[in-house]
């Protein structure tokens, strides 16, 4: 038992290097809800992610447990373009295809960014909002593509779509974690994933990943499937209701005159 | 109160959206002009994503033009004959009008050719068309408030097939008024609006109908173009929103039976001032937009859409 503590103790305290520590702290999750529904009134959500440290040891010495997590939507392929002046007036000129991007990232962590993971970590396990998108087929003539790659970030920083929140997940005597992911109204549906790392002198010392389902419910899906599979009844229902909205109004309108 | 809008996937304000379809349909009923031209910038300063705006605006439209349309024929104040004519140019027009959108697509710079559209053609007809109302105006005051007829006797009159369209009061070449409306057809693809604010002019300046006349057949030619128009984007793109369409028509076909009323109180030459004022606006907006620097050079958009 003792030589079980000590040598990753004094690991540690040696080095300071990732194996360690690696198979003795794992994450036990719960979330307040694995699935979130898009309902006629969905005006954004809050996920409550919390948990905790499970070891079979005492809580190792040295620098203190920190916890980062990470929600990320589902991906896809985005083209970023530029606009230039040409001719005296603001044209597309530039694009960039950038290959895959989340529709959503959200990034709580338990201290600053940079004291909770090492560059090489974020490397590893593309923690930060940059290292989440990946661009790599920029066509020749652009020499600047990392400037679309930024333009994603910092676009969907504005719309809310991307955030880091650093110092908001609270971490308890090393061994409980809580925090709350906040989703704006207009995210997209799909598989969402929720990783939680661990992480020791910026080390990944363990890593936990789970899904969260978020879909539109009710009419929302039923309208929304509808106009998937069956565009031309869904564009004739859409002109049926137009068309018996004004002719309502104007009889409403009549009568209200009338009488 | 937030609503959640299924296809456009964000939530909007349900007031809001009520009050913008409200405004646009009181224009509708006033001038006769759909107001998509207006509607559809409207919903991307909301927020929507343009091509469910584009797509749900003509939905839209078809309700408030419906709703109007009703009110114009109780007063027979339109002329199904001319109607008719022009609904038969206007859809040989968006047919052609989609195979040069798509043609320009392909090239890549679709954004830009439709708002210069917009800037060109909004601002050729709003200051034509304050020009001449402002004329009018002078003219009528001189002459003591006497109503000065205009007819126009020249090329319109001199082509062959006539028709006589009992209610507009005239008897002309069906050759004008199908041109008219394969130009607008086109316009309509290319600029997915109703194209009332061209429609209404070229009824006044090139055929020479009554004013009055005007507005009711402009809207019922309208009708078919948007319903025809939001047929397609349903089918093909996918991008009506029917629940953020049921919001701005409720507000629509109400603002159109107030705006149809306004109408009445107001003479036609200053019916025609206010809408060249309001298209000379948008207008200026829209090219403001195009030289201005923007506050974000770069945009977004899924890939394969250019």
């Amino acid at each position: 038992m003792i030589s079980r503590t000590l040598l990753p103790a004094l690991f540690a305290l040696l080095t300071l290097a990732t194996a360690g520590y690696a198979t003795q702290e794992e994450v036990v999750l719960g979330l307040s809800q694995d699935r979130v529904a898009i309902t006629a009134n969905f005006d954004g959500s809050e996920i409550l992610i919390f948990g905790a440290i499970k070891r079979e040891t005492k809580i190792p010495d040295g620098p203190p447990l920190q916890v980062i997590v990470a929600v990320s939507g589902p991906t896809s392929p985005v083209t970023v373009r530029r606009k230039a002046k040409r001719m005296g007036i603001w044209v597309n000129t530039d694009s960039v295809l950038v290959d895959s991007a989340p529709s959503f990232y959200a990034i709580a962590t338990s201290a600053p960014f940079r004291e909770t993971i090492t560059d090489t970590e974020d490397l590893r396990y593309r923690v930060s909002i940059a290292r989440a998108i990946r661009s790599v087929g920029a066509a020749m003539n652009i020499r600047d593509a990392q400037n679309f790659a930024r333009a994603v970030v910092r676009i969907r920083e504005k719309e809310g779509l991307y955030s880091l929140r650093e110092n908001t997940v609270a971490v308890d005597q090393q061994t409980l974690f809580r925090t709350a992911i906040e989703m704006p109204a207009d995210v997209t549906e799909g598989l969402y994933s929720a990783r939680i790392l661990l992480t020791r002198a910026g080390e990944v010392i363990s890593s936990f990943e789970t899904d969260i389902d978020v879909r539109k419910v009710g009419l929302e899906r039923f309208l929304y499937g509808m106009s998937r599979e069956q565009p031309f009844l869904y564009g004739l229902m859409s002109l049926a209701i137009a068309i018996v909205a004004g002719w309502g109004a104007s009889a409403a309108f009549r009568l209200l005159r009338n009488s | 109160m937030q609503v959640y809008l299924p296809i456009a996937e964000v939530s909007g304000n349900a007031f809001l959206l009520l009050s913008a379809g409200g405004i646009v349909g009181i224009l509708s009923g006033m001038f006769g002009v759909g107001g998509g031209f207006l509607l559809t910038p409207i919903l991307f300063f909301i927020g929507i994503p343009p091509a469910v705006a584009v797509a749900t605006g003509a939905n839209q439209i078809v309700a408030s033009s419906f709703s109007g349309v009703l009110a114009h024929f109780r007063r027979r104040t339109v002329d199904v004959k001319m109607g008719m004519v022009l609904q038969a140019g206007g859809l040989v027009g968006a047919a052609v009008g989609v195979l040069v959108f798509n043609y320009l697509k392909s090239l890549g710079q679709v954004d830009l050719l439709v708002t210069l559209f917009y800037v060109v053609f909004l601002g050729i007809v709003g200051s034509l068309m304050f020009i001449e109302s402002l004329n009018a105006i002078f003219k009528s005051r001189r002459a003591g408030g006497a109503k000065t007829l205009r007819r126009q006797r020249g090329w319109v009159h001199a082509l062959p097939f006539k028709m006589r369209f009992r209610t507009s009061g005239l008897y002309i070449s069906v050759i004008p008024p199908i041109l008219v409306g394969l130009l607008v057809g086109i316009l309509t693809a290319i600029m997915g609006v109703g194209g009332g604010f061209i429609m209404v002019p070229a009824m006044i300046y090139i055929l020479g109908m009554p004013t009055k006349v005007v507005v009711g057949t402009s809207l019922f030619q309208i009708i078919l173009v948007t319903a025809f128009t939001t047929m397609l984007h349903a089918t093909t793109n996918q991008t009506v929103d029917i629940v953020l369409a049921v919001l701005l028509l409720i507000g629509g076909v109400v603002g159109a039976q107030i705006g149809t009323r306004i109408g009445v109180y107001l003479k036609a030459e200053q019916l025609r001032i206010l809408l060249a004022l309001m298209v000379i606006f948008v207008c200026v907006k829209l090219g403001l937009d195009l030289l201005l620097m923007p506050d974000e050079l770069y945009t977004l958009g899924a890939a394969g859409e250019h």
